[in-house]
């Protein structure tokens, strides 16, 4: 099994705590003249997201995780699992709700996403960054503002609901940003 | 580096000749190479291949960790009160307080006890840090065991256990610590004292301020006196600005059977370790064998935490033409 000193510390470093795979988010050393060094380091638990900090004393080890990133098309869900499929091989993966949950309002069939997987299983999954959606509901009421002062929610055609200038209407297809949940212009 | 940045660091290096010239101090240049190195076992040299007449193969020589052992050589030749003010070289990761290659400020006077090269120092760090005509900051001495007492709420660590160390740490909400051996007190002890204590240190009221800690316990003696009055403790200080370490000083021992004794600790523990051996600094021990060390104080403070200090820069990288950068 790979190791990782933690002289190899580095931001970005996958390993692994617990048997669950984390990612190094700050590493600080601390090395007093006249004592032993240590690592402060803060990480993120990629399956829970949570950020936690341990503080290791220079010269353990921790074990490397086997996480990667991949681009994956998005196929479909049958309701219990999100299927991916990597276009080049055809291989499918299958992820559990778990790992999309966050993401699933932003997912449109046969888009590539970023597909983190932990030995093999999607454990994470990044939509586009910029995604375009049609308008399916929203307040038909207000006409007339076109300078986009205020704003009203509308829904998606995936369900999300986001803010959109009064001047847009049901049937429109709006272009949004996925990391922030904002709308970002009018589709043409 | 800004031009503006190289003036200021330049004024400081000025500034601290100055001190010491005004003092009858003399500036020494020891050599940064030596065949032989320092035996501490948290102290990592870098060691360079030398090509010296005579040998066949190039011959390993370390780079001073701090100019120490050539300006006891001297003292016991006669020097006087000496200054060194250069580079030293330690092998441990780069941090916003730490990079391999650094400057010192290392000086010894004759005569001096603990408390009055503390005096000295404080009376340094003050003119520097005073620049700007920002007030002067308030110095404040506490001893080892009393910071734990009042910063740590341990009643005396020199009998506190492991446990208690770890029970500390527990209460102050420290991450947990990966590695330690459960019994290793020392080790416990050394992580209440950086990550609970020394925060504490060097601020008083949210304002900075030099705070002496002396009397470190005689096991962590490295080259320092143990006190005449009390052998649990030995004449070692640090200080403290800001929750970082400015300065190491000892009242300096003498002898040389005491430096052999204290240099073969070292190299037990190194071995317990599974660390290399280093070859002991036989020049140094000579010297001493000749001549003991006159009676003095010696202290080394790192100039470019100091001059992060006084500028304000959250990483001593910044204050660095071409420091080294973390990849």
């Amino acid at each position: 099994m790979a190791t990782y000193s933690t002289n190899e510390f580095k931001n970005g470093l996958k390993f692994l705590m617990d048997g669950q795979p984390c990612s190094i988010v700050e590493t600080t050393s601390v090395s007093p003249g006249k004592g032993q060094a240590f690592n402060r380091v803060r990480y993120r638990n990629l399956m829970t997201g949570r950020v936690l900090e341990k503080t290791f004393k220079s010269g353990e080890k921790v074990e490397a995780a086997d996480v990667v990133d991949t681009d994956l098309q998005y196929l479909y869900t049958d309701g219990d699992f999100w299927h991916f499929m990597d276009p080049s091989t055809f291989d499918q993966y299958q992820a559990m709700e778990a790992a999309v949950a966050d993401v699933t309002k932003w997912l449109i069939e046969q888009d590539m996403c970023t597909v983190t997987l932990f030995n093999g299983q999607p454990i994470a999954v990044t939509p586009p960054k910029q995604i375009t959606l049609e308008v399916v509901d929203t307040d038909p009421g207000l006409k007339g503002d076109t300078a986009g002062t205020g704003g009203k929610p509308a829904t998606l055609s995936t369900g999300a609901v986001v803010q959109v200038p009064l001047f847009v209407q049901i049937g429109e297809k709006v272009i949004v940003n996925t990391e922030k949940g904002e709308y970002l212009s009018r589709a043409k | 580096m800004n031009r503006d940045m190289l003036i200021k660091r330049s004024q400081l290096l000025q500034q601290l000749r100055a001190f010491f010239y005004a003092h009858s101090v003399i500036e020494v240049d020891t050599p940064m190479l030596s065949s032989a190195g320092v035996p501490d076992c948290h102290l990592h040299a870098l060691t360079t291949q030398v090509q010296v007449s005579g040998q066949r193969e190039p011959q390993t020589y370390y780079l001073q960790t701090s100019p120490e052992y050539p300006m006891k050589r001297l003292l016991c030749q006669g020097s006087g009160d000496i200054f060194y003010l250069g580079k030293v070289f330690r092998q441990d990761a780069l941090s916003p307080r730490h990079q391999v290659e650094f400057v010192m400020l290392e000086w010894y006077r004759l005569g001096f006890s603990m408390f009055e090269l503390m005096a000295e120092v404080a009376t340094l760090v003050q003119q520097v840090l005073s620049v700007n005509s920002s007030p002067i900051l308030t110095v404040e001495q506490i001893s080892y065991q009393q910071a734990f007492v009042q910063h740590a709420n341990i009643e005396n660590i020199f009998t506190a256990t492991a446990e208690q160390c770890q029970q500390c740490l527990a209460t102050h909400g420290i991450a947990e610590i990966v590695g330690v051996d459960q019994n290793d007190k020392a080790l416990w002890e050394q992580l209440v004292l950086t990550e609970v204590i020394e925060p504490n240190l060097g601020v008083q009221n949210g304002q900075p301020c030099l705070t002496f800690l002396y009397h470190y316990p005689a096991s962590q003696a490295a080259l320092a006196q143990v006190a005449a009055n009390n052998p649990e403790v030995a004449e070692r200080f640090e200080l403290f600005v800001n929750g970082i370490e400015l300065a190491n000083g000892y009242h300096e021992l003498a002898d040389v059977q005491q430096y052999r004794a204290r240099f073969e600790d070292s190299l037990r523990e190194r071995k317990l370790l599974g660390y290399a051996s280093i070859p002991l600094d036989e020049n140094l021990l000579l010297a001493l064998k000749q001549q003991p060390l006159p009676d003095c104080s010696g202290v080394a403070l790192g100039v470019d935490r100091l001059f992060a200090l006084q500028q304000g820069l959250d990483n001593i990288e910044k204050g660095i033409a071409f420091g080294l950068r973390k990849v």
